[in-house]
């Protein structure tokens, strides 16, 4: 198993975000978390990532407990914040060389890293100009290529093709789909359409609970379709 | 995979990164000019270098707790109030580095540019060395403990800046804090403690001054206990900034 979470919970203040979120994802899965905005899909991928510390649960990459050992798990993740933050006044290839670098990878093997990283993420000759004059949809490109810098079998990816245009949106769902063929993925998105597109399995989340978990194919064939499921199983947040 | 020592290797990946960032925008041009144009104001205009007709750089000195406390901040106030700003944060605290190798990284980085700030003022050296014969190791030293002093400074940028996403904020909340650090070794505000609570009170409290601490540096005495001072104090901070870093992690 790639990775388990077992009874997340994490609060703010008076606000409960996530509450019991549970679930495993193997290798070859694509996991699509579904939900409304603020129903808890990024402080779940946040505390997979060793970002945020849950209040109660557990959360193990590779039989590894992130809170207890959380430098050994993310050696074996990587992450795709959300909005993918960069620093503009690098190129991709610096930036690169610094993740790998931060990662602890030698000279030689982190320039072998970023080579093989920017490759897979399709960066081309974008790759020594300043990340700043890039588009949209290159900067996160290059949060792909960072998050996949070490090779990792579990990615964690937050909205991956937010604000993205369609044939950017396209080469993103081709990337994701070819590297969920031998790791495990897990999508955080809005668009329904892509978890169709791209996702072997849907967790929807909604305030702060999984409302279901399932084939995107099994969700259709309930309610009809996606969107008509995702409207069923959320409505709570609509009546607030 | 091929690795280096982790903690090590983050900290000086974070260290260039940095420095490289300080280097690529003009904003560490903007302050060493900034600095070198303050330091010689107060030199020559108000220390009165060429009027006290000897040759030493005591009149140079004297005014870098005052120039530090403002200038530093202003370097310092970018370190993490930025990262907080842009998000970029959280790339950092889900990359496997200690979070000790992140503040040290940036804080020695900061270090940096002060110090080369520092190496830039070599001329006035030279010119009391041609106007007559200094003590050149007590210059020396003077330069050692506004180096060590520099850091005490960016130290407190660097804590006030891990507490706030506005970098205005954290160079504010940096000049005031050390501007009270600095001000305690005042002789005005000696004698009101003095006054107030008594004359040993009065001394306790100015041990903690950086003024106070400075003193002997700038004669060109090396004092362990100054030397001290200076660590802990940058120590003291860096380890706040790494628990305000850390506390994130709560939420």
């Amino acid at each position: 198993m790639l990775l388990q979470v077992d009874g997340l919970r994490k609060t703010f203040g008076p606000r409960l975000a996530v509450d019991g979120v549970g679930f495993s994802v193997d290798v070859g899965e694509i996991v699509g978390l579904l939900g409304p905005n603020g129903a808890g899909k990024t402080t779940t991928m946040r505390m997979i990532a060793g970002y945020l510390e849950p209040d109660e649960g557990v959360v193990k990459v590779f039989n590894i407990d992130v809170a207890r050992e959380r430098r050994r798990a993310q050696e074996r993740l990587g992450y795709l914040p959300e909005g993918a933050p960069l620093y503009g006044e690098m190129t991709p290839w610096t930036f690169l060389r610094f993740v790998a670098e931060t990662r602890g990878m030698a000279r030689e093997a982190a320039r072998h890293a970023v080579r093989r990283a920017a490759q897979d993420a399709r960066l081309g000759d974008s790759i020594d100009r300043p990340i700043e004059t890039l588009s949209k949809g290159y900067k996160r490109r290059v949060g792909l290529a960072a998050a996949l810098l070490h090779d990792p079998m579990l990615l964690i990816l937050d909205e991956p093709t937010d604000g993205l245009d369609p044939n950017q949106r396209h080469a993103v769902r081709d990337l994701i789909r070819r590297l969920g063929e031998e790791r495990g993925l897990i999508i955080s998105t809005h668009s329904l359409e892509e978890v169709e597109a791209v996702c072997t399995r849907a967790i929807v989340i909604d305030q702060g609970r999984i409302v279901a978990d399932k084939a995107p194919a099994a969700l259709r064939d309930e309610h009809g379709t996606l969107e008509r499921a995702f409207q069923a199983l959320t409505r709570g947040e609509e009546r607030q | 995979m091929n690795k280096k020592r982790p903690g090590l290797a983050s900290m000086l990946a974070i260290y260039r990164r940095e420095l490289l960032s300080y280097l690529t925008t003009p904003t560490a041009y903007v302050f060493v000019a900034v600095f070198l144009f303050a330091i010689a104001l107060f030199t020559f205009q108000v220390g009165g270098f060429f009027e006290q007709r000897r040759a030493d750089l005591a009149p140079f000195f004297a005014f870098h707790p005052w120039i530090f406390m403002v200038f530093l901040p202003a370097v310092a106030m970018r370190l993490w109030a930025e990262e907080t700003r842009s998000g970029a944060v959280e790339l950092l605290l889900t990359l496997p580095a200690p979070t000790w190798s992140l503040v040290l990284g940036k804080f020695l980085a900061a270090w940096t540019v002060a110090l080369v700030s520092l190496l830039l003022t070599f001329p006035l050296w030279i010119t009391v060395n041609v106007l007559g014969s200094p003590d050149n190791a007590a210059i020396f030293t003077a330069y050692l403990g506004s180096a060590l002093m520099a850091g005490a400074y960016l130290a407190i940028g660097s804590a006030m800046s891990a507490i706030t996403p506005a970098q205005i904020v954290a160079f504010v909340l940096a000049v005031l804090v050390a501007f009270l650090l600095t001000a305690l070794g005042l002789p005005l505000v000696l004698d009101f403690f003095s006054g107030i609570i008594g004359g040993g009170v009065g001394e306790a409290i100015a041990r903690f001054s950086i003024l106070h601490h400075f003193d002997a540096a700038q004669r060109g005495v090396v004092e362990f206990r100054s030397v001290f001072y200076f660590v802990s104090l940058i120590a003291m901070c860096l380890g706040f900034t790494a628990l305000a870093v850390d506390a994130r992690r709560g939420g």
